[in-house]
């Protein structure tokens, strides 16, 4: 892995900058869908769905298998149109090449050609663009430069993931599409890959991103919209999110029984697991106070809030 | 850096790497490009190499006849396994979402196929005056090398309709089936049954081998004009179909 060594470019083209450029924005917004619905024979992927992601945002879609996060990433690159509705990138139809000029794309399932070189498929592929990195600056931004001279094929999972978001960034994007982009990464690799989608976002560039490591939205994320059966079901940052399903954890070691406390008002869930009591509730305060009542000698107790993981649980088991 | 000249570095770059990417591929490149010329000298040269040397006319059949098997292979494969591969894999369908001039694509693979065919009609022109007993002047040669050449783009349109229908696993069964039907069928290598030989008229290959024979200025069968029609017909037919169907649905 190496480190940066040299002064780099900025990421965010400046040809395309607003204001810059004839690309039309309707209110900061680079892609939007509206009211749309696209189904597959008799499954319905979506169901009048509306998503939008303006400038300098970072957006992480989320929801379960199924909800129509992969439709919805296909409909705004273009890949299919909607049944009704509308789908615009940069205000114009997402399969207009001069939209797909400002977008940089990193797909989850994709195996680029095994027999060329990581800085060969950077090179052809910033070819497309107008203002792109040299392949050498884009691989100092994304620390690979160590891959540069090795056949995309003999590459490790990791290194291919890396290598794939070398060139999604490559063109200098506005619009980043990242589809489960830290698969297979180790830490330090993944912690490099947030920095430089932090750095593209500071310097005006959008994300929309696809994750089901819950970690990562809650990491990188502006705003977070909860897909599931075809619909936006919650959409806010992620502290909106989390106050969105109100729950407090606590765990403690206590004589008390799961089965009573699981009577309790206000709490929704009570069991144990590794000599802990653990409980799920509304109302943490009211809980805490009867617990400490009910057993003076309560020990080892930890209180938190639910995290985005247990808020994103909560906000689609009905739907899944 | 303008659009055009954009556009044009594109062009080359996407014709650039596949290239390079194929050659890189011995699996892929070594068969096509030693299959035609090994056969020939097999058949032309040592089994019936006598036969041959007194009979002109068959000299050239042998010539044109491997010539066109050589045209074939790189277009039929190079589009109708790895275009069946590349759409399974995703990878034409991230170069759909990014901005890639739709036509680079396939023009990057009709170059590679043209070159390849180049290198394969390379050694069959090296072979055919040494050892193939084949005595044509160099203005025929370098007529049969520009008709072979741009030959490839029939069997480019054909393999392109059968990656865009086939799975990666299907692919190579498909493809092999008519690349060998059709060098049967075409009765350039193996004279057809007298009562069924009207059926070469349904193979493309005939009438790319008919061009290369009337070049030759040995016998052949039609007009160069028909034979014209026929091939740019099916390059144009078949492309514009599975165009229209990689557009709708990668």
């Amino acid at each position: 892995m190496q480190r940066m060594s040299v002064e780099l470019p900025p990421i965010a083209n400046p040809e395309t900058h607003p204001g810059a450029s004839g690309a039309p924005e309707c209110d900061g917004r680079l892609a939007e869908l509206s009211g749309v619905h696209k189904r597959y024979g008799s499954t319905v992927a979506l169901d009048g769905l509306d998503l939008h992601v303006s400038r300098g945002e970072l957006l992480a879609v989320l929801g379960p298998n199924g909800a129509g996060k992969t439709t919805t990433i296909s409909l705004l690159l273009g890949l299919q149109k909607p049944d009704t509705g509308t789908a615009m990138l940069f205000g114009r139809s997402p399969q207009a090449l001069e939209s797909r000029r400002e977008i940089g794309v990193m797909m989850q399932e994709v195996a680029l050609a095994p027999e060329l070189r990581v800085r060969e498929h950077i090179d052809l592929v910033a070819s497309y663009y107008a203002n792109p990195l040299t392949p050498q600056a884009a691989m100092e931004l994304t620390h690979t430069c160590a891959l540069a001279d090795r056949p995309y094929g003999k590459l490790s999972g990791g290194q291919k993931r890396q290598a794939q978001f070398t060139i999604a960034i490559c063109g200098r994007p506005k619009l980043l599409f990242l589809d489960e982009p830290t698969v297979g990464l180790d830490v330090q690799a993944r912690e490099m890959m947030w920095s430089t989608v932090r750095r593209l976002v500071n310097d005006g560039a959008a994300v929309v991103l696809t994750t089901h490591y819950l970690e990562e939205a809650e990491a990188l994320a502006d705003r977070v919209a909860v897909l599931a059966k075809g619909r936006v079901i919650a959409s806010g940052s992620v502290t909106e999110i989390r106050a969105s399903v109100v729950r407090t954890r606590i765990r403690c070691c206590t004589s008390v029984a799961a089965e009573e406390v699981a009577e309790w008002p206000g709490v929704t869930d009570a069991g144990i697991d590794q000599n802990r009591l653990h409980i799920t509730a509304i109302n943490a305060e009211a809980v805490l106070r009867r617990l400490l009542a009910a057993d003076p000698d309560l020990g080892e107790l930890e209180v938190r809030r639910a995290g985005l993981a247990e808020v994103f649980t909560e906000l689609t088991k009905d739907e899944a | 850096m303008d659009g055009s000249t954009r556009l044009l570095r594109t062009y080359l770059a996407e014709a650039k790497y596949e290239s390079l990417r194929t050659l890189r591929m011995p699996a892929f490149g070594i068969p096509f490009l030693a299959l035609p010329v090994s056969l020939y000298l097999l058949l032309a040269v040592l089994l019936f190499g006598d036969a041959i040397r007194g009979d002109p006319h068959g000299a050239v059949y042998m010539f044109t006849g491997f010539s066109v098997m050589g045209v074939m292979g790189p277009g039929m494969f190079g589009f109708g396994v790895l275009v069946a591969l590349e759409r399974e894999q995703g990878l034409l369908a991230l170069k759909r979402a990014l901005p890639m001039p739709p036509m680079a694509y396939l023009l990057a693979k009709m170059l590679m196929a043209m070159l390849f065919v180049a290198i394969v009609m390379a050694t069959m022109m090296l072979a055919a005056p040494l050892l193939g007993h084949v005595t044509l002047s160099a203005i025929a040669f370098l007529k049969i090398a520009a008709i072979t050449i741009l030959g490839a783009l029939p069997f480019c349109a054909i393999g392109l309709f059968i990656g865009t229908r086939t799975s990666g696993k299907a692919a190579p069964a498909v493809t092999n089936l008519l690349y060998l039907a059709m060098i049967y069928l075409s009765g350039f290598l193996i004279p057809l049954p007298k009562g069924v030989q009207w059926i070469a008229l349904a193979s493309p290959a005939f009438y790319l081998d008919q061009l290369a024979l009337s070049a030759a200025g040995a016998p052949s069968h039609g007009t160069t004009v028909m034979h014209v029609i026929v091939l740019a017909g099916v390059t144009l037919l078949l492309t514009s179909i599975a165009v229209r169907r990689l557009a709708r649905v990668g």
